[in-house]
């Protein structure tokens, strides 16, 4: 029991940790802009992607490094070809440009690199197990994705708080006007903003498309989870986002490694239903089989009960 | 007025010419309906690709079908999806398209047979047929059997029959675990591998049961965590596409050395992800020999098409069985009309371009033929899979006799002509 509740947490820690790294940029374009950015998860498609284009011929390290920079560039393209020509029709406006952002770059990804599944493998480097637990190995790549997303935690949480960049960036999401009138360029930090952000997701895919595989479906699947993440966190709030992403990592995490059920529950409460019951599927319903939406969940209950999110300081 | 008459004459004479021409060389238009977006994509493309080429390679290039008539494939999105596939259905219902191959997903296979039985209730003479070519819940061709449904593959009940006698008689396999997608098949795998097991192999301990949710597990290692503190011998899984690749690849990456017996673990990418370190541990049960081809006329087959797609595969082979069957039966029933061409299928034998021998059952539209069990291995591999030098090699088959099982549930309403 131990050893599943060790390794649940680690793996919760990683797949939180990840999360985190897409939620951040997510949650700060929110708060500079009022953006929900619908194509944020295909830009860490196109970081996977990149990435593994360029390991082919540079290896993965080269990959690393170069992919979060094109797809940062390309984020901030897009905000500044893009995005700031139709804000002014809007917030709808916006929304539906990112979401059909979202359609073209999947549709485009599967032009340019095909529909099925590529090949994109961890460094060599990297290629043992880190320690060995009960009999079960934990690979050296998920301790480097572990260590890489705590350091831009970090770096990101020093930058916005600490530097003098960061201060402006702060004072630009509430007051802008006055930013501006102090001769600082604010469409220029919001594109640099942007940019980051998308590059954040960038580095997000290089190094989630070796362990969970690079195909056109990646974005889909985590696209809706991040979002979950950011209103739980407190919509512009990054210390929010952090701590939902290792909530709901954890949580997905511990629900899949439990062995618990409706017919537990049954059984705690006395109550028994035979096989051939018409809800039978209900009453034989377990935790694993509910995980996946259990983050859905926690964001209804957080709705009704703390509707700004965990952090989240927005004034009605 | 004269003029006018003979002018008149003159275009009706060439609306007759055109007609009469026109006529024989309309083409005989199949659907193929399968996720071409999304999480399922590749498998779907990957399908379609060898459809339009079996129909180009063997018939059209050489003239056609029925005397000149070109088959003309038309691709549907599903998205996998069974009311997008009721949407698709009703589309190339409104083409006027009376064959419709299908695969992926026995939720979306059910689907659509609903769809296909009310509408041909309700449309005499505007029949459509079902090509099923993948979805193996076992209830297509048991309680749900129609006479308008084909099935091409081995259902999941065959499949694990022989899966599970080869691992009954794998003496190494002290205890299992078994994993898939949770609906219908998935559920269907997990119950009969138990069945099964207990009944060949009472020694053998299920060490667990799992489900997880179609399409949307980011990250199979906590599944995996689970697998190795269960301390199971082996794992079965009827997974495919993303699924499949992800729950082998965290297997690997977490150090578990155990075999994995598989329905789908090769091909579209996976292969390639699995490389080296899924080498002689990942097998599959299928119909059509992997390597070594046996026939020259499928090896050819084969080099055609890598030819025209250097980034796919003869991935399955029954889509190729299945076309060229239902010509078989078009030209043997003269015509295009899914009525007569059902007839003409039921209780066909046919002998496929690798030498198989085929047999679809008329009592419930249940194909037979021989099934083999392979391992990912790049060794004798003359034809690898992702251009990766990877491929599958059979090591075990099984004759088509002994994979008959009795016709079960199915009572069949004929339609009456």
């Amino acid at each position: 029991m131990l050893e599943v509740f060790i390794f649940a947490t680690l793996n919760g820690l990683v797949t939180g940790l990840l999360l985190f790294m897409l939620a951040s940029g997510l949650t700060l374009i929110f708060s500079m802009m009022g953006v929900l950015n619908f194509a944020h998860a295909s830009f860490y498609m196109l970081g996977a992607y990149f990435a593994y284009s360029i390991s082919l011929y540079f290896g993965f390290w080269t990959g690393l490094i170069f992919a979060p920079i094109i797809v940062g560039v390309l984020g901030a393209l897009v905000e500044r070809y893009g995005l700031r020509r139709v804000h002014q029709h809007g917030h709808v406006a916006e929304l539906v440009f990112t979401f059909g952002l979202a359609f073209l770059i999947e549709e485009a990804v599967q032009f340019f690199w095909g529909a099925d599944t590529k090949n994109y493998q961890s460094p060599d480097l990297l290629d043992f197990p880190l320690f060995t637990l009960f009999g079960q190995e934990f690979p050296a790549y998920r301790g480097f994705m572990i260590g890489i997303s705590i350091t831009i935690f970090i770096g990101l949480y020093y930058v916005l708080t600490k530097s003098r960049i960061g201060i402006i960036i702060q004072a630009a999401l509430t007051h802008p006007h006055t930013v501006s009138n102090l001769g600082h360029n604010v469409p220029l930090i919001f594109m640099g903003v942007f940019g980051v952000g998308t590059a954040l997701a960038g580095v997000a895919g290089v190094m989630a498309g070796p362990v969970l595989t690079t195909f056109p479906g990646m974005a889909v699947v985590l696209g809706s989870i991040v979002f979950v993440i950011v209103v739980i966190g407190g919509l512009g709030s990054l210390a929010g986002a952090f701590i939902a992403s290792i909530l709901i990592g954890l949580l997905q995490s511990y629900a899949i490694a439990s062995d618990l059920g409706m017919s537990d529950l049954l059984n705690l409460l006395g109550i028994e239903f035979s096989r051939d019951h018409p809800l039978t599927d209900l009453w034989t319903l377990t935790l694993p089989q509910v995980a996946p939406i259990l983050p859905f969940l926690l964001l209804v209950l957080v709705l009704i009960f703390r509707p700004t999110g965990l952090m989240g300081k927005r004034e009605q | 007025m004269r003029k006018l008459q003979i002018f008149r004459n003159f275009v009706l004479s060439i609306l007759l010419v055109f007609s009469s021409y026109a006529l024989p060389q309309e083409p005989v238009r199949i659907a193929f309906m399968d996720p071409l977006t999304g999480a399922f994509a590749s498998i779907g493309n990957s399908g379609l690709k060898q459809l339009q080429f079996a129909a180009d390679y063997i018939y059209n290039s050489k003239g056609g079908i029925l005397g000149g008539r070109m088959i003309e494939i038309v691709p549907l999105d599903n998205k996998q999806s069974p009311t997008e596939s009721q949407l698709q259905f009703r589309r190339a219902v409104s083409e006027g398209i009376q064959y419709i191959f299908q695969g992926n997903g026995s939720a979306v296979a059910n689907a659509l047979n609903d769809a296909i039985n009310r509408h041909n209730r309700r449309n005499p003479g505007q029949e459509v047929m079902q090509i099923n070519y993948s979805a193996v819940d076992p209830i297509l061709t048991e309680e749900n059997c129609s006479f308008w449904h084909f099935r091409w593959d081995a259902h999941a009940n065959m499949k694990l029959n022989i899966l599970t006698d080869y691992i009954a008689a794998n003496e190494d396999i002290d205890s299992v675990y078994i994993i898939g997608q949770d609906y219908s098949f998935g559920q269907v795998v997990s119950d009969t591998s138990i069945e099964l097991l207990r009944q060949k192999r009472p020694d053998i301990e299920i060490a667990g049961s799992e489900f997880h949710p179609i399409g949307q597990v980011k990250d199979f290692t906590p599944y995996v965590t689970k697998i190795v503190a269960s301390g199971a011998d082996a794992v079965i899984t009827g997974n495919y596409g993303a699924d499949m690749v992800s729950l082998a690849r965290s297997i690997i990456d977490n150090g578990l050395d155990i075999p994995i017996y598989t329905f789908y673990a090769a091909y579209d990418g996976i292969t390639a992800t699995l490389g080296a370190d899924g080498k002689n541990r990942i097998r599959l049960i299928h119909n059509e020999t992997s390597n070594p081809i046996p026939t020259e006329e499928r090896k050819e087959f084969m080099r055609a098409f890598k030819a025209k797609n250097p980034n796919n595969d003869v991935t399955q082979p029954r889509i190729t069985n299945a076309l060229m069957m239902i010509v078989r039966a078009m030209e043997e029933a003269q015509s295009t009309d899914p009525y007569d061409v059902g007839l003409a299928l039921e209780d066909m034998r046919f002998t496929t371009i690798g030498g198989d021998e085929v047999w679809m059952r008329g009592e419930d539209h249940q194909v037979f033929q021989s099934l083999h069990i392979s391992v990912h291995t790049d060794e004798g591999v003359e034809f690898d899979a992702d251009n990766s030098g990877f491929g599958l090699y059979t090591e075990y088959s099984v004759p088509l006799e002994e994979t008959i099982v009795p016709v079960n549930e199915c009572r069949m309403r004929r339609p009456r002509r």
